[in-house]
Order: C-alpha cells, then structure tokens, then sequence
C-alpha cells in the first residue's frame, strides 16, 4: 500500500532516520434517531438523563433489541469503504465495571464483526496513497462520567449509554501526521456523503484512539506500539501522535525499549502520559452476548443499500474532472465536503463551470473564511450566486463590478440583478454609447493622441482607464480596447 | 367453602365462569390458608389486599372471555411486577420495585389472574434446594424441615401446600421440575423462545425459560398456553403459531414412540427412582406406546458443560448489580471500595460462588479451554437429541436422581447439590421442552417425578404423553398439612 514517495515524515536522531507508524480506531457515531439496542432519543444536547430507557439504565430483566436502521447504516458505511460485509456477524460482550456503564458489560462485536477488509484514498500533496481499512464494527456508547459538577461525588449521565457507534478500525498504514489529517477528513467526508455520521468533533461524534510505533527507515519489522486513547480533535492527534513518535524515538535512542501500553493525551501539556500498561490491561471477558441471536444480513437487504448508494466523493472527483474538465486540485477542493459539492452543483446547473469554480474556490471561499462560517450557512445562496456569475458571463456586469455586487450580497442575499437595476451598475455595451465616451475622451487628451500615434504603445491603458473613468466603472472593457484601437489607428 | 383447595385451576375456572364460585371467594380463601402458612416462607412479599380488590374488581364486571378469569395466582419473585417488590431473593434487590411488568405475568393478568404476591426461590435461581435465598429457606409441605427443591422451591411449595392454585417458575437447569418433582406437582419447562424473558431477572440468558407449574397435566396446558407468546421485546424470542395447548390435550398416545436413554441409568441411582421408571414405561406401553432404548451419549458432559456456560452467562448478567443505579448499596472510600462492599454483602455465597467460577472460564487464557470447549459440547450434546429424535417422539427419564432431602443436608457440598439436575440440565443445553409429572413415592413417601422430554416446539405431544401417563398413574399428594 505504501509508496515510497509519500514517507516524507522522517525522525532524525543521531544520524538515525525513524519512520512513524501509525494505526487509528476511529468511533463515529451513527446518525440514528433512536440508540443501538433501544428505543431511546440520541439528540446531543439534551438534558442529562431524559434519554434513557430502561434498557440503557439496564434494569433487571431488560433485554437488548437491535435497531434496524443501524445496521443499515453501518453496511452503507462499509459500501462506503469499498468493504467486505459481513452476511453473518456476532454482538460480543465486552465486561468491565465503571459507573458509566449500567449493564457491567457493553455490546460490541469482538470475532465476527459486521464489515470486514475495505480501503480508504487519500489524496495528498504527493498524489494519491490507499488506506487499508482491517475492519469496522457496531457497538453501544457508555454513558459521560462527570467529575467536576459536585465536589464529592461523580455523576452519571446517561444520555448517551447505548448510543450506536462504529468502530473503524485501520491498518497500520498511516505515516505522518499529515496522513492522520487527510484520513480522518476523509472518512469523515465519506460518511457525511452517506448520511451515516455527521462527523462533528465537538460534540464527539468522531473520536479516535491513536496506535503509534516507530522504526528505523528501511527495517521491516513494526515497532512495539503505544494506544493513545479518546482523542477527539485532528489537532490533538496530530500532536499526541508528534509527541509520541519523538518519546519513542528519545526511549530507544538512549538504549531503551517501547512498553506496549495505554497511554493519555494531555492537551494542556502537550505530552502523553501512561495510563496503564499491558500487565494492567483489563481483561474484557468477551463472549457471545446470549440476549442477541447472530445478525444475518441477506443478499436483498445488502443489494437495497446498494441501489440506493449517493455518488461518493471519489466518483465525484472523477466526474468533475471528466465532465466539467476541472483540475484534480479544484475537483478536490469541491468534493471534500458533501455541503461544498451540493453547493458546487447547485450554482452549475445554470452556471458556467469555470467561471463557477473560481468564484466558489475563491471569493465564496474567502467570504466563508473571513466570516468563520460552514457552506451550509453561507450568506450567499447558490442560486443568487449562479445569477451574479451569468451576470458576469452574459457581459452585464464586468468581473469588477461583479465584485462589488458580491460584497453588497454577502452582506444581504439579495438578488444580483435586483442590486445592478437599483445601483445602476449594469456594464455600458452599446457600441454608440461608448463611442460618444471614447471621442470625448480622444477629444479631451490631443496632447496624449499625439504621442500615442507616434509610437508610444504604452498609452493605451490611459486611454482605457479615462474611458472607465468617465463611464464610472460601468463600460465594457473588451469593447473599450476594441473601439480604442480602430479610433487611434 | 373448603373444597375450593381442592379445585384443580381448571375447575375453579369453570365454576367461576358458571357463577358458582365468585373470585372474592376463592381469592379470600386462597390469601386465608396463606397467612395460615408462614411456617413454609414461601413468600417474600405478600399482596392480600390489592389481590381481594382486584377480585372484587373482577365480581362487579366480570369478564368470562377470559382464560384465567379471576383466578389468584402467586408467581416466582423472579418475574418483575409493576410496583411490586421484586427481590430474585437477594439483598442486593431487596427493596426494588419495578416501574415494568414482565411479558410472562402480563399475559396472565391479561387473561383475569390476579396476582396473589411473590414466592420465595434461590438468589437469582441459583440453588436446588432453595436455601440460598436471603430470605430464608423454605420448607416442603411434603416434611417438615424438607426442600422443596429449588429454584422454584417458594412456587412448589406454595402450590403443594395450595397456598396458590397454580403458579409460574423458571428453569435454568431444572428449577422447576426439580422442584415440582420434590413437592409431587407438574411442572413445564418450554422450549427456549417460547416463553418471552422479557422482565425476567436474569440468571444465564441462553438457558432462562419461564413455565407453568400446576397440579395436574391439564391445568399445565392451560397455563401454558397463556404464558406462551412472541415478544419482540426479547430477540430470541421464536415468532411462530402457538397451538391452544389446553383445546389440543389428547391422552391418546397409541403408536408414539418414546425412546429411553441407556445413559441417564447413572451409578448409585436408588431402586426406588429405577422402579419408577420401569412403571412409567410400562404405563407408557400399556398405553399404546411403543419403547425405543436410545442413546444420548454425551449426557455425562451435561453438567460440566452447564457448570461453565450458566456461571459465565450469571457472571456478565450480575454485573448490572453495583450500587450505582438501584439496589443496595454499601457506600465505599472511592468507587471500586462501594462495587467491592456493595458486592459483597449484597449477593450470598451461591452467587459469588458462580459469579467467580463464570468469570474464571471467561478469562483470557482459560476462555478457549473452558467456555468455548463448553459450548461445541453443548452443540454435541444438542445433536445427540437431533439424533434420538429421527427415530423416536419423546423421551421418557426420571426427573431427578433422588427424593427430597433434609434442609442443610448438602449445603456444604455443592458438588452432591450440582448433581441433583443431573437429568434436567441436558434439556436446557439442548433449549428442548420438558415436562416433569408426579409418578410415584419413595420409601418414606416423598415424591417422585418423571420427566417427559420432547422435541423443540413439541409441547403439545409431552402434554398430551404426560396426560396419558397420569391417568393411570393417579398421584395423590400423601401430606398431612403438618404445618398449619
């Protein structure tokens, strides 16, 4: 999977060069509007313990019952993955106590799981590099522990026990932090495309343990590993993985060796610290949970998902460049993010791609920067945006004036051709209109003339811009020159 | 009034249905012999009150339509009843009270029973003597200082004494014809999935199976045939037609085949229990039937393999008992000092006992050795019934090894105790149904069961066997009411 050219990342030491390995489990919560195993709400936000039945809460004699929909969108994930489904799989349990989790034990699948061997591309700097993906499977969320409300005691919230969760899981093929980057953005925009999670970070609907090893440039065998776990920002596991490939290197430079174990970021410090080594690993028991019979998927329900897959971000990209002949560079930029690509499409449909392309890669892109703001939210609509872009194409605007248009409508989206009519703004591209400003202009500037026509080339830009000027910005600019030309031969 | 104790469930059922008796009547005297009854604890949390209003209820606008129509009905404290204490005779439960009723006693109330309260059983059904319970050990009707077996004991003794007119149990390993074979009752244990767990305290999932336990075979169909039902709230409940069982009760048996297992003759098994069941293969054959010898060879793997599947399952199930949510609670310095003092002096010694054996056998290292070799022999042992069953309807054993035994008598022998489900435990592996029915009596009297096993689903065929069998074998209780 590997190619050379992309192991840029490179840890130098003592003449030594180290090369990063770096696997990731990534937890996406699946968009579901009820939990894995029972009826319960999944909104974020809501208040602490009003979703939770008594399934999640694990009274006694409660008994999990598999939601449908979820096992829908984890095979749609793995579509999504060009994976392996699983027709056969099994829901383990994983035993271990803590508070947050009421039964003792959480629902996971451990041997068999739903989705088996798929692959990720990355498009990087470099060109394009494949991601194996080891497998990916289902499980129930615990519930949040919260220690800093109540100076004595912890308290439980249980929103989100037994809230569906994806496990997926890499191969360790990943090689800088870069990589992690332009992995996670990837899974996270495959699984937008698909609707399956909604990839938000900040509210945890995406985390990942991080799998870090070291070794040095050309040996072959992987080095010992650290997991550093629940890191819920790319930032963040970008520089846990930095610092935790530098520790590894420093341990084994100085003659130690790696102990395989946990270990904790710590943002404030930027460093990560043990958590508990493999002797202290807990030992999960798993088994085959006997309250749920073994999913069987059939070929009919597989084939359904199938059919009804959206056209995902690699299609696209191809598509774009095929059919709108754009580079790999802007289909790139446009497909990433499912919103930026509906936009994309949107303003297209009446709109001319080049010209579309550039306004959305750069002015929308800049206005969206400037404002902080996601495409979704973007005070400019696609539509309005398509007219002010016909505007410019049909010559009734210059591409200057048609940037003043568009700052006046990210301010209020307004309708273009409204705000030319209002501010009188439409392009002058009557030929005899012109003329009278041009002779005015010609009339106005003997002096000027006559050093032009003596061969003093350089005078044409004054002559156009005293055209601009007296047309107040309005005059077409092509006609200018071409006028301009005939008049001064 | 008396003879209202005598009524089978099905005659009182229809005595109340033609009027002769009202539900106030045969509830009151039913809560009257059972606060006469202490001495037995079959108990732990009576309902006298809200039962003789519900009967009340019942009288002002009784519906005939129904099944059990006002029949009071005492059910294991394992099923959870809404706002009813329920304890799976543990401390760690002691004072909870579910906001939920579980499938299996929602279709009794659904069909007019009412409940009556809830019977004492070994903490979380672990037991056979029904001396684990924290609530005390509960005394057979049949002797005094006797086990009623168990776990169901608080259920057979009950029904024994006729504290209830029937009652339900459940049955892991043979906690209820264990029991119902100890106290000289019927006892059903249904096929797995034929019975909802839903709102059932969980012992071991893949063994759990609710069931009737009555007086006779015919009250048996009928209970059944109202706990019986599909939920989807339980996802291994199984979602097929249910015959009505009791409609369906036939006692005609001529040309069935009912093979007996060679290798359920075990070493040391008294004559008396050998004696038994050469008398209920020769009713069997004077019936009609014809006597296949079978052979089910992996039995004697049975319990070990029972000893490390239900202990792993409990070990998982039992975890949700930690002080943080409902339940007892001993507070602790940190969380692990509460899990650990909660723990500790909520459960008993039977539970702690299998809590550490199922997590032993689930532990890396030992998992593959213990549970997973576990598991392919209970395929094994599953397969050996498929077997039997190409060629025969039915098999016919004794359903315990034994009579009833004195209180305390094995208590510091788990091993002996194990043993007593040596016959039962089978079936639950292999998720078959099997009916236990009083055949006969020991030397000093106390009852003895045979137990009819069937083929998954094939409930009706035991009934109606167990049905034929009892005819001729016409038990009758031998108790003197020694506790009154």
């Amino acid at each position: 999977m590997m190619s050379k050219k992309h192991s840029d990342y490179i840890i130098k030491r003592n003449q030594n060069n180290y090369e990063v390995v770096i696997g990731l489990e990534v937890h996406a919560q699946i968009s579901s509007q009820s939990k894995l195993f029972s009826s319960s709400a999944t909104k974020f936000g809501a208040e602490p313990n009003t979703q939770v039945s008594l399934v999640d809460a694990a009274f006694p004699g409660m008994l999990p019952v598999i939601n449908e929909f979820c096992i829908k969108q984890a095979v749609k994930t793995g579509l999504g993955l060009k994976a392996k489904i699983n027709k056969r799989s099994i829901f383990d349990r994983k035993n271990y106590f803590y508070a947050d989790l009421p039964q003792g034990y959480q629902i996971s699948q451990y041997k068999d799981p739903i989705v088996g061997e798929g692959s990720v591309i990355l498009d990087l700097p470099l060109g394009e590099k494949t991601i194996g993906i080891e497998r990916l499977h289902l499980e129930q969320d615990a519930g949040k522990s919260i220690h800093d409300i109540d100076p004595k005691n912890t308290l439980v919230d249980l929103n989100r026990s037994g809230v569906a969760l994806m496990e997926i899981v890499s191969k360790p093929d990943l090689r800088s932090p870069d990589e992690v980057n332009a992995y996670i953005k990837k899974l996270r925009s495959i699984m937008r495309y698909l609707g399956t999670c909604d990839g938000n970070m900040q509210e945890g609907s995406l985390r990942a343990d991080v799998n870090v090893s070291v070794r040095k440039k050309d040996e072959k065998e992987f080095g010992t590993r650290c997991e550093i776990k629940n890191v819920n920002s790319i930032k963040f596991m970008q520089m846990a993985i930095e610092h935790e490939a530098n520790r590894q290197v420093d341990v084994i430079e100085e003659g130690g060796s790696i102990d395989q174990e946990t270990r904790l970021f710590d943002t404030k410090k930027n460093e990560t610290r043990s958590m508990r080594s493999k002797e202290d690993a807990h030992d999960y028991r798993y088994f085959p949970d006997p309250d749920l019979l073994p999913l069987e998927i059939n070929d009919a329900l597989i084939n359904e998902i199938k059919k009804n897959m959206p056209e995902l971000p690699d299609e696209k990209k191809k598509r774009f460049i095929d059919k709108f002949n754009l580079s790999a560079y802007e289909a790139n930029i446009l497909v990433s993010d499912i919103e930026t690509s509906k936009y994309f499409e949107e303003v297209i449909k009446s709109s001319d791609v080049k010209l579309s392309t550039n306004w959305i890669t750069g002015e929308l892109f800049a206005l969206l920067n400037d404002k902080n703001l996601e495409i979704s939210k973007s005070p400019i609509s696609a539509k309005n945006l398509s007219k002010l872009i016909n505007l410019i194409k049909d010559g009734t605007i210059s591409g200057k004036i048609a940037k003043s248009v568009f700052e006046i409508m990210a301010e209020a989206d307004k309708n273009p051709i409204d705000i030319v009519e209002e501010k009188g703004l439409k392009q002058l591209s009557d030929p005899k209109e012109l003329e009278v400003l041009i002779d005015k202009v010609i009339n106005d500037n003997p002096d000027k003339v006559k050093e032009y026509v003596s061969g003093k080339d350089k005078l044409f830009g004054f002559f156009v811009g005293q055209v601009m000027k007296v047309s107040g910005g309005k005059a077409n600019p092509q006609l200018i020159n071409d006028i301009l030309k005939k008049k001064l031969k | 009034m008396s003879n209202i104790l005598d009524f089978t469930l099905v005659e009182l059922v229809e005595r109340i249905k033609k009027k002769d008796l009202s539900s106030k009547e045969v509830t009151k005297t039913y809560i009257e012999r059972s606060k006469k009854s202490k001495k037995l604890n079959t108990y732990i949390t009576e309902d006298f009150e809200s039962a003789l209003k519900k009967a009340d209820n019942f009288d002002s606008k009784p519906d005939f339509d129904k099944k059990l129509p006002g029949i009071p009905i005492a059910v294991k404290d394992l099923f959870c009843t809404k706002n009813i204490r329920t304890t799976a005779g543990s401390k760690i439960l002691e004072n909870f009270v579910p906001t939920y009723e579980s499938t299996v006693t929602n279709n009794i109330w659904n069909e007019g029973a009412i409940l009556l309260g809830k019977l004492n059983c070994d903490e979380f059904a672990m037991g056979s003597s029904n001396e684990t319970s924290f609530f005390g050990n509960v005394q057979s009707p049949v002797g005094e200082k006797l086990v009623p077996g168990g776990s169901s004991g608080g259920s057979a003794s009950a029904l024994a004494a006729k504290l209830t007119p029937s009652t339900i149990g459940t049955d892991t390993g043979g906690s209820i014809r264990q029991p119902a074979s100890f106290t000289g009752i019927v006892g059903l244990k249904p096929t797995y999935g034929s019975c909802s767990r839903y709102g059932i305290v969980a012992f071991a999932s893949s063994l759990d199976q609710a069931g009737p336990m009555t007086r006779d075979v015919k009250d048996c169909a009928l209970l059944f045939s109202v706990i019986s039902s599909y939920d989807s709230k339980d996802s291994t409940s199984i979602n097929f037609k249910r015959d009505d069982y009791f409609k369906k009760l036939d006692k005609s048996i001529k040309g069935k085949k009912i093979g007996i297992p060679k290798e359920y003759r075990v070493d040391g098994m008294p004559k008396e229990i050998e004696d038994l069941w050469q008398k209920g293969i020769n009713i069997a054959k004077d019936a009609g039937a014809e006597i296949v010898d079978v052979s089910l060879p992996n039995t004697n793997y049975a319990l070990p393999t029972y000893y490390i599947v239900a202990p792993a399952e409990a070990s998982s199930n039992l975890a949700r008992y930690d002080g943080v949510k409902y339940g007892f609670r001993s507070e602790g310095k940190n969380l692990i000092d509460m899990y650990e003092k909660t723990r500790s002096e909520g459960f008993g010694n039977e539970v702690k006992r299998r809590i550490m054996i199922g997590t032993y056998v689930l532990s890396s290292g030992y998992y593959d050795a213990y549970y997973l070799k576990a598991q392919k022999v209970r395929r094994l042992i599953k397969n050996d019934f498929d077997e039997v069953y190409k060629k025969v309807d039915a098999i016919l054993t004794p359903s315990t090894p034994s009579s009833a035994f004195k209180i305390g008598e094995k208590t510091n022998d788990p091993l002996s105790m194990y043993l007593n489900d040596i016959f039962t435990v089978p079936i639950n592996l292999a998720g078959l149904p099997a009916i236990s029915i009083p055949a006969g009596h020991d030397q000093k009297g106390y009852p003895l069961g045979l137990q009819i096993i069937g083929k998954a689903f094939d409930e009706q065929n035991i009934l109606n066997i167990a049905y034929s069998l009892e005819q001729e074998i016409k038990f009758k209780n031998k108790m003197n009411d020694w506790w009154l």
